[in-house]
C-alpha cells in the first residue's frame, strides 16, 4: 500500500513537471502556426529589415526594423542605468552594509518589484515625462529615455537579488584570504569577490533585461510610440510588445495584420528565450 | 428500449430544451466598439434600463475596429463604430454568416486642437495634412512661432484616427497613399491627447468635439485657400459648414430584431437624440 502510494504521488509530480514543457511547446506552437502564415503575404528579410509599419493601410505594411530598434534602444537604456545600480547596490547589500540596514534594504527592494507595471507607467507620465522635457529642451517628454528610466526601477529588484545571491555564495575563505594578504576591503570587494560572482551577476543581469524587453503598460503609456527608426534616445519609440498590446484588438482575426502580431509574438519569443538561455548557461557555469 | 436508457434519454432532451429556452429567453444586450462613442452608448443603455427593468445592456469600449471584430465572431449585438465598416471585414463577415447592417446614429464633429500659448488660429485642410504627413515640421511655416510642431494621434485601432486619415490626410480619396508622419506619436486615448496638448506648446493633435476644454484651443478649420474658416460646433456640424465631421454609426446582424431592435429605435427616438446632445455629440435631425 504504502509503495502504491509512493508510486502515484511520484507520477503526480513528474506530470507536474512535464505539464509546465508541455504548455511552452503549445504555445510555442500557436505562436508558430499563427505567425509563419504571414509568409503568404512577405519574406521575412522584409518582415524583419523593412523600415515602415503601417498596419492598417492597403496595401499594409508590415516591416518591423523600427519596433526591433524601439525595443532594444529602451532595453539598452535601461541596461546603463540598471546595471551599474543595481550590481552597486548587491555589492552594498552583501559586503558592506550593517546587518540593519540590509534588512530594511532587502525590503525595499522586494517592494519596488511588487509595484505593477501600469502604476509604474501612470507615475512615469505624470512625472517623468514633463520633467525629460524640461531638461533636454525636446519637443515632447513622451522619449526611450523615458521609458529606460521607468524600465530600470522594474529590472533593478531582479538584478539586486540574483547578484546578492550570486556574491553571497562565493566562499567566505576567498575574502578573508584576501584580507589576511593586506588587500583592502575594496580592493578584496574588486578583485575578488566581482570576479569570482561574475557568472552569476551576468545571470542576474540578463534575467533583470529579459523582465524589461518583454515589458508592455509602461512603455507603452511613456514612450509615445512612434514607429520610427530611432536615431538618439531622446526620441519617442514603438516597442514589439507595445505594438502587439495596442493592436490586438484591432485586428481581424485572419487578417495579415492578424498573423503579423504573431510573427512578432516569436520575434519576441525567441529573443527572451535567448535571454534566458544565456542566462541559465552563466548560472549553471557557476555551480561547476 | 431498456428503462435506464430512456431515463437517459428523456434527461437529455430535457436538458437541452432547457438551454435552448434559455438561450431564446435571455434579455440582454451586448455592446462593444468605438471609444469615441462609450460614454454615449452607456448613457443610452442607463435610460433604456431606467424604462425597462429586466432588460439588460452592457457597454465596453476598445476601438470601432474591436467592436466589429466581435460582431463578425458573434461576441457582441451591436458594434459601435465612428467609420464606415471595410469591404474586408464585410467579406470576412459573409464568411462567418453574418449580414452586417448599418444604422447612422448621430454625428461627431473632430476638432484639432493645439496648446493655447500657439499663436495659429486657423487652418485650411490642405495645412493639416502637410502637417499630419509630416510635410510641415515647424509652427514656423505657418506663420508661429519657431518650434517643432510635435504630432498627436490615436492609435491604430480607433475608428477617429481612420477617420482622419482618409478624410483629412487623403482629403476623402478613397485610393490615396497618404500616411501619418512615422514620426507621429500614437496616443493610447483621447484624454492623453487632450494631457499632451495642455502641456506641450509645440503639439497638435484631434479628438471628438466632446473632449474639448479651455486647457486646449480649438483651431478654426477651412476646406481650402478660398472658403470661410469653421469653428467646430453643434450647429456648424449640423448644418454640415464644418468641413471634419463624420457619422457615428452602429453595425447589428442583419436588420435589428426583438430586444436589439427596441433598443436601437430607443437611440433613435426624440429622447434618444437629446441624450447625443447631452454627451457633446450631434444629433442626426433637429
Amino acid at each position: 500500500m504504502q509503495k502504491f502510494k509512493e508510486f502515484i504521488i511520484e507520477k503526480l509530480i513528474l506530470i507536474s513537471g512535464l505539464a509546465s514543457i508541455f504548455f511552452v511547446i503549445l504555445i510555442f506552437l500557436f505562436l508558430l502556426k499563427e505567425g509563419l502564415a504571414l509568409l503568404e503575404f512577405i519574406t521575412p528579410g522584409q518582415f524583419l529589415f523593412g523600415k515602415n509599419w503601417y498596419p492598417i493601410s492597403e496595401p499594409a505594411q508590415l516591416e518591423i526594423l523600427p519596433l526591433i530598434l524601439g525595443s532594444l534602444l529602451v532595453t539598452f537604456g535601461a541596461a546603463v542605468i540598471s546595471i551599474p545600480i543595481g550590481v552597486g547596490c548587491a555589492i552594498f547589500i552583501a559586503e558592506v552594509s550593517p546587518p540593519s540596514i540590509k534588512e530594511i534594504l532587502k525590503a525595499g527592494i522586494e517592494l519596488l518589484a511588487a509595484i505593477p507595471s501600469v502604476v509604474l507607467g501612470f507615475i512615469g507620465m505624470v512625472t517623468l515625462v514633463p520633467w525629460v522635457k524640461n531638461i533636454f529642451h525636446i519637443p515632447t517628454g513622451l522619449t526611450a529615455l523615458s521609458g529606460s528610466i521607468m524600465l530600470a526601477f522594474m529590472a533593478m529588484p531582479t538584478i539586486v537579488s540574483i547578484a546578492e545571491d550570486a556574491l553571497y555564495s562565493v566562499p567566505k575563505s576567498y575574502k578573508e584570504g584576501a584580507l589576511a594578504l593586506g588587500a583592502t576591503k575594496w580592493q578584496a570587494i574588486y578583485r575578488v569577490l566581482l570576479p569570482a560572482a561574475s557568472s552569476g551577476i551576468f545571470a542576474a543581469v540578463m534575467l533583470g533585461l529579459g523582465r524589461v524587453i518583454g515589458e508592455t503598460m509602461a512603455v507603452m503609456m511613456i514612450t509615445g510610440n512612434a514607429a520610427v527608426i530611432p536615431t538618439s534616445i531622446l526620441q519617442p519609440v514603438r516597442t514589439l510588445t507595445a505594438t502587439i498590446a495596442a493592436e490586438m484588438g484591432e485586428a481581424v482575426v485572419g487578417s495579415e495584420h492578424y498573423f503579423a502580431l504573431f510573427a512578432i509574438g516569436i520575434v519576441l519569443f525567441v529573443v527572451s528565450f535567448m535571454i534566458n538561455v544565456t542566462a541559465d548557461l552563466f548560472l549553471h557555469r557557476k555551480k561547476i | 428500449m431498456k428503462p435506464t436508457k430512456k431515463i437517459v434519454m428523456s434527461l437529455i432532451l430535457s436538458l437541452t430544451a432547457g438551454f435552448l429556452y434559455a438561450a431564446s429567453s435571455r434579455n440582454s444586450i451586448q455592446i462593444k466598439g468605438s471609444d469615441t462613442m462609450v460614454n454615449l452608448s452607456q448613457a443610452w443603455a442607463e435610460n433604456y434600463m431606467e424604462k425597462n427593468p429586466g432588460d439588460f445592456v452592457a457597454v465596453t469600449g476598445g476601438g470601432s475596429g474591436t467592436g466589429i471584430s466581435s460582431l463578425i465572431s458573434g461576441t457582441c449585438d451591436i458594434a459601435n463604430s465612428s467609420r464606415n465598416i471595410k469591404e474586408k471585414e464585410i467579406a470576412i463577415a459573409k464568411k462567418k454568416g453574418i449580414v452586417p447592417y448599418e444604422i447612422k446614429v448621430g454625428l461627431d464633429g473632430l476638432a484639432v486642437v493645439v496648446n493655447p500659448q500657439n499663436p495659429i488660429k486657423q487652418l485650411t485642410i490642405g495645412q493639416l495634412a502637410d502637417i499630419f504627413t509630416g510635410k510641415i515640421s515647424n509652427w514656423k511655416e505657418l506663420g508661429g512661432k519657431d518650434l517643432k510642431i510635435v504630432i498627436l494621434s490615436r492609435e491604430v485601432n480607433s475608428g477617429t484616427h481612420v477617420y482622419f486619415k482618409e478624410h483629412v490626410l487623403r482629403k476623402g480619396n478613397l485610393s490615396g497613399k497618404e500616411e501619418f508622419a512615422a514620426s507621429a506619436l500614437m496616443m493610447p486615448s483621447s484624454q492623453a491627447i487632450a494631457d499632451e496638448i495642455a502641456t506641450n506648446p509645440g503639439a497638435i493633435g484631434y479628438y471628438g468635439m466632446g473632449y474639448i476644454s479651455p486647457k486646449q484651443k480649438t483651431i478654426f478649420v477651412a476646406k481650402d485657400g478660398k472658403s470661410k474658416t469653421i469653428e467646430p460646433t453643434i450647429e456648424n456640424v449640423i448644418t454640415g459648414a464644418y468641413p471634419i465631421s463624420r457619422p457615428l454609426l452602429i453595425y447589428t446582424n442583419g436588420q435589428p430584431q426583438a430586444l436589439v431592435k427596441k433598443f436601437v429605435d430607443f437611440m433613435l427616438s426624440k429622447e434618444g437624440q437629446e441624450i447625443v446632445q447631452k454627451t457633446d455629440f450631434v444629433p442626426i435631425k433637429k
